[in-house]
């Protein structure tokens, strides 16, 4: 057990924990009029997140040299959650992802993982894409191709605007459910737990539905090597905004990078005698920053 | 023309969230600045006694829809009823929180109202007429500053972050039909279960103590949680914490956990790794216990303590008992 006395959250109609392919059998899922089901993954390639970040001398973007490129960590739940949909209910898993030629690899790294195919729109135009050009060319993808559920990070650690999820979903005139930490899919509907401030609510939607991972959803796997030299060879389509009909003109956007703000440098409380300095920090928050 | 700031509010069993009034405070600024009327949303149940609260913070005017759809908070149904009410009357500036629930309705009404959203401001201003939205990203490695061509220019702000002013104002409270229909709602809350220990949520807190990897084990908790008690304060962890499994994943700080700006983070036994950085950096006060003087922790730190955090944190909780006494 966890500790930190969570535990007595027991939301009651869900989770038969463990519910794997064994229960498939008995639990029989009618999603759509199919018992496969076509489930849909979003992913973004963002920078690592022990990445330092560079801003352009010109405040015009962030300096790329040097990046290590990754799945963006959402990204990585959702595709392990569509994953594990498929192996309970079978059926297939589409990547859909929007990026420059090296979105391919992180493309490649879900299909190794387990995934089947996948989408890459990738146009120069659509480079510096806002939240609602992402999810027009997302859409337009999505549209063109049979998805009964589609999960999407609940935000990109790049510009975490945490919105294409659910404009994505708007735009598909689907209902979203976002920053979830449970899905469980029963008799066409879906059930998720999601944390709000100080409580956790158990929602149901519809399908075919949005869903944004968050933290917690479940432990995405490594790719195997066999996955890795399989996923070589799986279909990957490559489409630009002409080919999915979408404008790339922005609405939002970053007119100027620039580096945080710099803090005041610190003091640090000196002396040898911890219970002297636990003292002067106690003086120091209370008469100089005013804080306790 | 698009004119006039708007806030949506938030509430939750009848009362306000104080992001609302954060909310409130900063658009009365903008619009002073602009010269037009501060407006606010509330949506909900039974909230209709509410409403004029509002004024006391600047706001001009109220739109209210109370209707038993509106309880408790569904996307669908609320995002329904804001758009409604802004299309009909054209704001140049739409504000929301960037708290959980402020997240998932602002995002919404980005595909609604087909606009742009700067998400997370710590700082909003107006430049030219325009709105100009300050925002961490790369969980605050580097800051935006965001521009939004289409209208209402949205933007959601941090809680915590922005100061709660009061500007007496009418608050005028005018009703409108959230225009429902059922077949438009089709997510559903089944159940709510209360966290009952009491404790304000990080996001929300104003004072955090967190415990990272220095702390050993899951055992040694308890002198942080000794220390927060006397502080009022919550409790965090750093991810190495998390995923050692010593913490719930909700306690955890950091780029891939929650972004938190309490009056004062002290961070024991936490080494400082990028990430976590970026999940606390917007604090006002950061004191840092550490033994290690290398620790990059130090560097973002107001106040520093080089030294076993086993031994000065008992010894800052009987300092902290006997200054609140």
């Amino acid at each position: 057990m966890r500790p930190g006395g969570k535990e007595n959250f027991n939301i009651s109609i869900l989770w038969n924990a463990g519910a794997g392919p064994a229960d498939a059998a008995v639990r029989p899922l009618c999603i759509g009029k199919e018992d496969d089901v076509n489930i849909v993954a979003c992913v973004k390639q963002v920078p690592d997140t022990e990445a330092m970040i560079k801003v352009k001398p010109d405040g015009s973007g962030i300096d790329e040299a040097g990046i290590k490129w990754v799945m963006n960590p959402y990204d990585e739940f959702g595709v392990e959650e569509a994953l594990k949909l498929k192996e309970k209910q079978g059926g297939d898993v589409t990547i859909v992802s929007l990026g420059p030629a090296r979105a391919m690899e992180t493309i490649r790294t879900a299909l190794a993982m387990g995934a089947d195919k996948g989408i890459h729109i990738n146009d120069p135009a659509l480079e510096g894409a806002d939240a609602y050009v992402t999810a027009s060319a997302l859409a337009a993808a999505i549209k063109a191709i049979p998805h009964d559920i589609i999960f999407c990070g609940q935000r990109a650690i790049d510009d975490d605007s945490g919105q294409v999820g659910s404009v994505l979903a708007e735009m598909l005139g689907l209902p979203s459910v976002t920053i979830v930490t449970k899905a469980d899919i029963e008799g066409g509907a879906i059930k998720v737990i999601k944390p709000i401030e100080g409580a956790q609510l158990l929602i149901e939607s519809s399908l075919p539905c949005v869903v944004t991972a968050q933290k917690g959803l479940n432990e995405p796997r490594y790719a195997s090597l066999p996955g890795i030299m399989k996923a070589k060879k799986k279909p990957v389509d490559v489409k630009d905004a002409a080919a999915l009909g979408v404008s790339a003109e922005v609405k939002a956007k970053v007119a100027k990078f620039v580096p945080p703000p710099a803090r005041p440098p610190g003091k640090i409380v000196c002396g040898d005698d911890p219970a002297a300095k636990a003292a002067e920090l106690g003086r120091l928050l209370r008469e100089e920053a005013k804080v306790i | 023309m698009a004119k006039g700031v708007w806030i949506v509010a938030e509430q939750r069993d009848g009362a306000y969230r104080k992001i609302s009034f954060e909310l409130a405070s900063t658009a009365r600024k903008l619009a002073d600045q602009l010269g037009e009327e501060v407006c606010a949303v509330l949506l909900g149940s039974g909230i209709e006694g509410i409403a004029g609260e509002l004024g006391k913070y600047g706001v001009d005017k109220v739109y209210v829809a109370d209707d038993a759809a509106l309880e408790p908070y569904t996307t669908d149904a609320h995002a329904t009823a804001v758009a409604k009410i802004v299309k009909e009357n054209d704001p140049s500036i739409l504000l929301l929180g960037a708290s959980v629930q402020g997240k998932d309705l602002s995002a919404r009404l980005v595909g609604k109202l087909a606009t742009g959203m700067a998400t997370d401001c710590t700082d909003v201003k107006i430049d030219g007429g325009k709105l100009v939205a300050f925002r961490p990203m790369y969980a605050g490695k580097c800051f935006g500053e965001v521009t939004v061509a289409s209208t209402p220019q949205m933007a959601s702000l941090r809680p915590n972050v922005f100061s709660i002013v009061e500007t007496a104002k009418a608050g005028e409270v005018v009703k409108f039909d959230a225009g429902l229909d059922a077949s438009q709602i089709k997510t559903k809350v089944l159940e709510v279960q209360k966290d009952t220990s009491g404790k304000v949520d990080l996001t929300e807190a104003n004072i955090i103590v967190s415990g990272g990897r220095g702390m050993k084990g899951p055992e040694n908790y308890n002198i942080i949680e000794e220390l927060a008690d006397v502080l009022g304060a919550t409790v965090g962890a750093s991810r190495a914490a998390v995923d050692a499994g010593w913490r719930p994943q909700s306690d955890q700080v950091g780029q891939t956990g929650k972004i938190v700006s309490p009056n004062l983070y002290i961070a024991c036994g936490i080494s400082g790794a990028i990430q976590h950085l970026a999940g606390m950096s917007s604090s006002k006060y950061i004191v840092a216990i550490n033994k290690d003087n290398e620790a990059p922790i130090f560097t973002k730190a107001d106040y520093g303590v080089v030294d076993d955090l086993f031994k000065v944190v008992p010894e800052f909780t009987q300092v902290c008992k006997k200054l609140l006494a």
